[in-house]
């Protein structure tokens, strides 16, 4: 059996899938089914005290899924840390998908600050994810310090682009020795399935589910895109060459020249 | 007692702990995580850590997010 196997376990999807933008958590729920993730990422917010809403994880049934908790809304090091700590304190597991955003326009991740945040949190016993720009020298870097695995960007959060950062991707596939989770950007199954069929261990989208007409079909889709990547890559893509290979026999044509 | 939670100040006029805190503004301890004056506060210690006047509390929860 092919799985996931992240900071030593084991996971049968490839396809984690984000919490965020979903018209109702019955719409989320759907998905996240259909998906067939058993990762989600979660984000950590102040309470509005004057207007409570009902918990988040009463619709999430954590018997089936690892709950993800994200750093989103760090600005630096500090701030992640602390997000990590209270996502702890709330009784998940110390999973973390690190990310340090700096930049309200673009959503980037802070290599810097990112790197510094990976190696706090690993010393206090988190098991790292980080959304990290797709760098292969920062890839390695994050690895040393003891990330779980690595998730560069395919292109910046929410925008639908797919992979653009292609070749860096590639690069930080071939050189990784820990999980490649391609995260952010990718919009389409079609994006997805590029994204696996080139190497990658997994992706991870919201937006692509959340913010469509059908979240639950389009989950349905990524699942199938995942999976499909997947069985290529694990098949051997053939090679691609400029000049056409007949498929069908050159002889016996019906013709005497 | 002057308290600030999650950036805005209250004005309370008897003594609470932070249990009662949360059943006055109808959160459930097991949902939120409670930090006070940048320190994480266990769920086992709110009924008996007293708020002072000063605090600067954040009482946060899981939302969706990517």
């Amino acid at each position: 059996m092919d799985h996931l196997i992240i900071a030593g376990r084991k996971f049968n999807s490839r396809l984690l899938v984000g919490t965020g933008k979903f018209s109702s958590n019955q719409a989320m729920v759907t998905a996240m089914e259909n998906s067939a993730c058993e990762i989600v990422t979660v984000a950590l917010r102040r309470v509005d005290i004057d207007n409570p809403e009902d918990s988040l994880l009463s619709h999430i049934n954590l018997d089936r899924y690892l709950l993800l908790p994200n750093t989103s809304g760090a600005r630096d090091a500090e701030e992640a840390v602390r997000l990590a700590r209270l996502a702890r304190a709330a009784g998940c597991e110390p999973w973390v998908k690190l990310e340090v955003t700096p930049d309200p326009y673009y959503l980037l991740p802070d290599p810097i600050e990112t790197l510094k945040a990976a190696e706090i949190l690993v010393k206090e016993g988190f098991i790292v994810l980080p959304y990290m720009p797709a760098d292969p020298v920062l890839a390695r870097h994050l690895e040393e310090v003891g990330t779980a695995t690595v998730m560069p960007l395919g292109a910046p959060i929410g925008t639908n682009r797919g992979l653009r950062t292609r070749d860096h991707i590639a690069i930080i596939i071939e050189q990784a020795n820990v999980p490649v989770i391609v995260d952010a950007g990718l919009g389409a199954p079609s994006h997805a399935a590029e994204a696996m069929e080139m190497g990658a261990d997994a992706v991870l989208v919201n937006t692509a589910l959340a913010d469509t007409t059908d979240p639950a079909l389009m989950a349905q889709a990524f699942r199938k895109g995942v999976e499909a990547g997947r069985e290529a890559y694990l098949a051997g893509l053939g090679g691609q060459r400029l000049q056409a290979e007949a498929s069908s026999p050159l002889t016996g044509f019906l013709r005497n020249d | 007692m002057k308290i600030t939670i999650n950036g805005e100040t209250k004005e309370f006029r008897e003594q609470l702990t932070v249990q009662q805190l949360l059943q006055r503004l109808k959160l459930q301890s097991d949902q939120v995580v409670v930090e006070i004056n940048r320190t994480i506060l266990p769920p086992a210690v709110h009924h008996d850590t007293e708020l002072k006047s000063g605090d600067i509390i954040e009482l946060v929860q899981f939302v969706g997010g990517g």
